[in-house]
């Protein structure tokens, strides 16, 4: 009895130590990219050629990124980004906290009909080719409105924020309007103020959603310069070692500049459009891992 | 993914939390309701009409798929062709090497990058509490939030032949004595697209099992313990079988997008020299569709893609309710 309890912490800590050495060994396969990146961001680029540099610059300096920001393209490109996450993560917001609202509400008569009409763009979509010809229709291409206006509505952000407007207690809502708030206020007032963790999860999908976002820029903006996104301008930059990864709408100026741009300077424009994102993402994680969870139990 | 269970426990939950019996206005008339919910019905129309616009629109423009469309025309003076354009997408043997490299990706992606979050959410739970747990967990967040155009930079530099980690790795472990030209071989690309998604995804992934196993009776592995379980019995005799029906929810859901797994890593990650492997559907269409304005050829692609998707989620579902009882709708 005794040996067998003996042997039993011992194989428990065999577990144990499986365990950290394993996940230290994940975190550093994480990790290692984004330290590669930046110590050869931070080194110098003639340096840089001659290999070798793993997670610690050789040759310290801050001249890839100094160079990197007298190029036009990487601040226009970083305007219209911010630009865009910011309108795009408001009108998602407004548009699926709204929606939630009313289909929260049970005494709505179009409730089935509006949840119901949500969930089905879940399943199906008209796909890439309609999606263009659409675009081109309604004369969005070549515009900014591109960017924010088909996703502004999202079924998915719409069920998280009203499935946690249900575990909100009813009686609030009850007294509101028997103190004659109309809808719209107990919105506003009562409800929307007491929904802020999901509405903080909801914002940073939304906002990495369009930070991220490359493809639309590629297909419908690529010969607008003025409207061309950070990641956009990192693609074309990247591209010249990528052997041209079906890039047809580069022929211009940044093209050529990058085709110039040695390691250091294409590493240190990837720091740039990753950073606001990282710098941001661990302040919000006790929300979005509630968001995620609010999902996740129910089904 | 996991949002379709909610929508239905969110009606019928709705319906049983309803304290006022809505008898007597289902009486009054249709206009007399409307009225007194102005606000409600100001506050979604707006955005029913826009889904409709730009969801179920585009469903509408299928019908280009039976049509040579000419973008000068209008609709109505289209030319209507039956199903010449699904005949020629069928002839085509590109179409079939395309959706073999389609079906070989996200069957991968659907094993491993299902597997594999799974294992790390069981693991990652044995260390109960701790620093070290949090630290892990932050960490396996971060590549969730860069991009694939990111990714794929990164992905070119770790496998890159002069100087790429891996292949520094394996030569200093003696494992190979020459650097492989992994982004240069086109019997590579699967293994790299699915190897990148888990580097991205993984711990994002595993935050809904987390959350899951939190929700295990904690007085099973009291009892466990009582019985002399080790904790690795323990993890698949009690944890395993406590997320089963997350698992199964989830299951379902990615059957639903096996065909229909998007198109940004394929298109980050490939190059000339791969693209027999690394084109899939929405590349097709993309390529053969839009590119060279064959927008009725590109339609059908689209429309093929649409419906087998919707085909594999109903069949999966069906078949998951038959076998465990679980189903999404």
């Amino acid at each position: 009895m005794a040996g067998k309890a003996f042997q039993m912490t011992k194989s428990e800590r065999a577990f144990d130590i499986f365990l950290y050495v394993f996940l230290t060994l994940v975190m550093i396969v994480t990790l290692y990219p984004f330290l590669n990146v930046l110590a050869i961001s931070l080194n110098e680029s003639t340096d840089t050629v001659r290999g070798g540099i793993y997670i610690w610059p050789r040759a310290f300096t801050l001249e890839n990124y100094e160079r990197i920001f007298s190029y036009t393209g990487l601040i226009q490109g970083f305007k219209i980004s911010l630009l865009r996450t910011i309108s795009g993560t408001l009108l998602g917001l407004i548009s699926a906290s709204m929606l939630a609202f009313t289909l929260s509400r049970p005494e709505f008569r179009a409730r089935k009909f509006v949840s119901v009409f949500l969930a089905l763009t879940m399943y199906f979509s008209g796909g890439m080719v309609p999606m263009y010809i659409l675009m081109r229709d309604m004369n969005l291409i070549g515009t900014f409105w591109i960017y924010i206006l088909p996703g502004a509505v999202s079924a998915f952000n719409v069920f998280i924020i009203r499935s946690f407007m249900d575990g909100l207690p009813f009686a609030l809502q009850e007294s509101a309007k028997l103190d004659g708030a109309n809808d719209f206020k107990i919105f506003y007032k009562i409800i929307l103020p007491l929904c802020k963790p999901v509405l903080a999860t909801i914002a940073l999908f939304l906002a990495v959603g369009q930070w991220n976002e490359w493809f639309t820029t590629y297909l419908y903006n690529g010969n607008k310069a003025h409207l061309t996104t950070l990641q956009y301008e990192l693609m074309k930059v990247l591209a010249t070692t990528n052997q041209g990864s079906g890039m047809v709408n580069a022929n211009d100026m940044a093209q050529q500049m990058a085709q110039i741009s040695p390691e250091s300077i294409k590493m240190a424009i990837t720091i740039v459009v990753t950073v606001p994102i990282l710098v941001v993402y661990p302040f919000l994680q006790k929300y979005f891992v509630g968001g995620m969870t609010l999902g996740a139990v129910k089904a | 993914m996991i949002v379709k269970a909610l929508t239905e426990n969110g009606v019928t939950a709705n319906e049983s939390v309803t304290p006022h019996p809505p008898a007597k206005r289902k009486r009054s008339g249709f206009w007399s309701s409307v009225l007194q919910q102005k606000y409600l019905y100001l506050m979604s129309l707006p955005f029913v009409i826009w889904v409709f616009i730009f969801s179920y629109v585009p469903v509408w423009g299928w019908l280009m798929a039976f049509q040579k469309y000419k973008p000068a025309k209008s609709f109505s003076e289209q030319e209507w062709v039956g199903l010449a354009n699904f005949k020629e997408l069928f002839q085509d043997e590109r179409f079939y090497l395309v959706l073999r490299n389609t079906l070989a990706m996200s069957i991968l992606g659907l094993i491993v990058g299902f597997v594999v979050p799974i294992l790390f959410a069981v693991l990652l739970n044995e260390l109960r509490g701790s620093i070290f747990k949090r630290t892990v967990q932050t960490v396996s967040y971060l590549p969730h939030f860069v991009s694939w155009v990111v990714v794929g930079g990164i992905v070119y530099k770790t496998l890159s032949i002069d100087g790429g980690i891996v292949n520094d790795l394996l030569i200093w472990m003696n494992v190979i004595d020459e650097p492989i030209q992994f982004m240069a071989q086109g019997k590579y690309f699967w293994g790299v697209v699915t190897a990148a998604d888990i580097w991205k995804e993984t711990g994002w992934n595993a935050i809904i099992y987390l959350a899951a196993i939190t929700g295990i009776d904690k007085e099973l592995y009291e009892a466990a313990k009582v019985d002399g379980a080790g904790r690795i019995k323990q993890m698949f005799n009690i944890t395993l079988p406590g997320i089963r029906s997350t698992i199964m929810v989830l299951l379902i859901m990615n059957i639903g997008h096996l065909i229909g797994i998007g198109f940004e890593k394929q298109f980050q990650l490939q190059n000339n020299l791969v693209t027999d492997y690394s084109e899939v559907l929405d590349l097709y269409a993309l390529k053969y569709g839009i590119q060279i304005s064959r927008f009725s050829y590109g339609t059908a692609i689209s429309m093929f893609t649409s419906v087998v998707s919707v085909i594999l989620l109903f069949t999966a579902n069906g078949v998951m309710k038959k076998l465990t009882k679980e189903s999404i709708m």
